[in-house]
């Protein structure tokens, strides 16, 4: 078994609305030193797997097809599990 | 003129589309269940509005892959028409029929309200009733229809008159250039976040929405030789 951790983020030239209100909650609190917010998904996918080749042309795919939108946002992913 | 309302769990506007088309058009109307695989007698297809899927993962990003969005393409390059509506507007975007993606609304607030919008092409199927840059009053319901395109995809919708609405006055989610509704290069697929279904009728507050539906059964009516209305 292969475990993924997949990181969706809004692209850096597009406006991150959710980020940006909780830039400005957090300067609210007191937190001045806070530059910039930008808020993203995480998902963990288990792999019945044990190819981290193939496992990582996969998610790649998944990525494209569903769990991102690549007009808006970025991904990218790290893969755990046993090495070869 | 045959018409089709597709159905995905979540959506909640089908019932108004199928409504508007029976009361406006004295049309047939069907609801089409998402696992329908065809989807060829129909003449104009309604993706209605709602929150398929629960708006998991991203508005519209999983009912695009069901069994009524895959049939969808084949026939809107047959040159039939295609409406999507608010959520139906964000499935036609993640299903690659329209450019552009869908941010949240900048202030990120639900807004529900009356809206007022500039007709910028009544050269489109969906809008031949309507006067070129007329003013029309329909409302909004939505939180992510902030409507994002790149540069060079904006240059090419203004290049070739695919901005449909644009708000008129203030801005409700802070969509590029204002955009409240887009068709593809050919004409017959139109995307927009307002609800015209919900303004056909002097008691819902607003008629303007009518023109929306007649325009499309005279495009029809045309294209078959039959006689136009209104």
């Amino acid at each position: 078994m292969l475990k993924a951790s997949v990181y969706v983020t809004i692209k850096e030239s597009v406006l991150d609305p959710q980020g940006q209100a909780v830039k400005g909650a957090l300067h609210s609190l007191g937190f001045r030193e806070v530059a910039g917010v930008r808020i993203g998904k995480y998902m963990e996918i288990a792999l019945d797997t044990d190819d981290r080749a193939q496992a990582e042309e996969r998610i790649r795919a998944m990525c494209e097809k569903l769990l991102a939108n690549t007009v808006i946002e970025d991904y990218r992913f790290e893969l755990e599990g046993p090495e070869r | 003129m045959n018409f089709g309302v597709l159905v995905f769990p979540g959506s909640n506007c089908d019932i108004d589309c199928f409504k508007a088309v029976e009361e406006t058009l004295q049309q047939p109307v069907e609801y089409v269940w998402h696992t329908e695989t065809n989807l060829s007698k129909y003449d104009c297809l309604i993706v209605p509005g709602g929150f398929s899927y629960g708006d998991y993962l991203r508005c519209g990003a999983i009912a695009r892959f069901t069994n009524v969005m895959r049939a969808l393409p084949e026939e809107a390059d047959k040159g039939k028409l295609v409406l999507g509506i608010c959520n139906g507007f964000q499935i036609l975007l993640e299903a690659g029929l329209l450019p552009g993606a869908m941010l949240r609304n900048r202030t990120l607030k639900f807004r529900c309200h009356p809206a007022r919008l500039r007709v910028e092409s009544a050269e489109t199927p969906f809008t031949r009733d309507y006067g070129e840059g007329e003013i029309i009053t329909i409302p909004i319901a939505h939180g992510e229809g902030n409507y994002y395109c790149d540069e060079a995809t904006l240059a090419e919708l203004r290049k070739n008159r695919q901005i449909v609405f644009t708000y008129a006055g203030e801005n409700p989610n802070d969509s590029v250039a204002g955009i409240a509704g887009i068709c593809n290069r050919q004409g017959n697929v139109l995307g927009m976040m307002p609800h015209p279904e919900r303004a056909t009728d002097r008691l819902l507050g607003s008629e303007d929405g009518r023109r929306l539906f007649t325009s499309i059964l005279n495009t029809w009516r045309e294209r078959h030789g039959a006689a136009v209305v209104g």
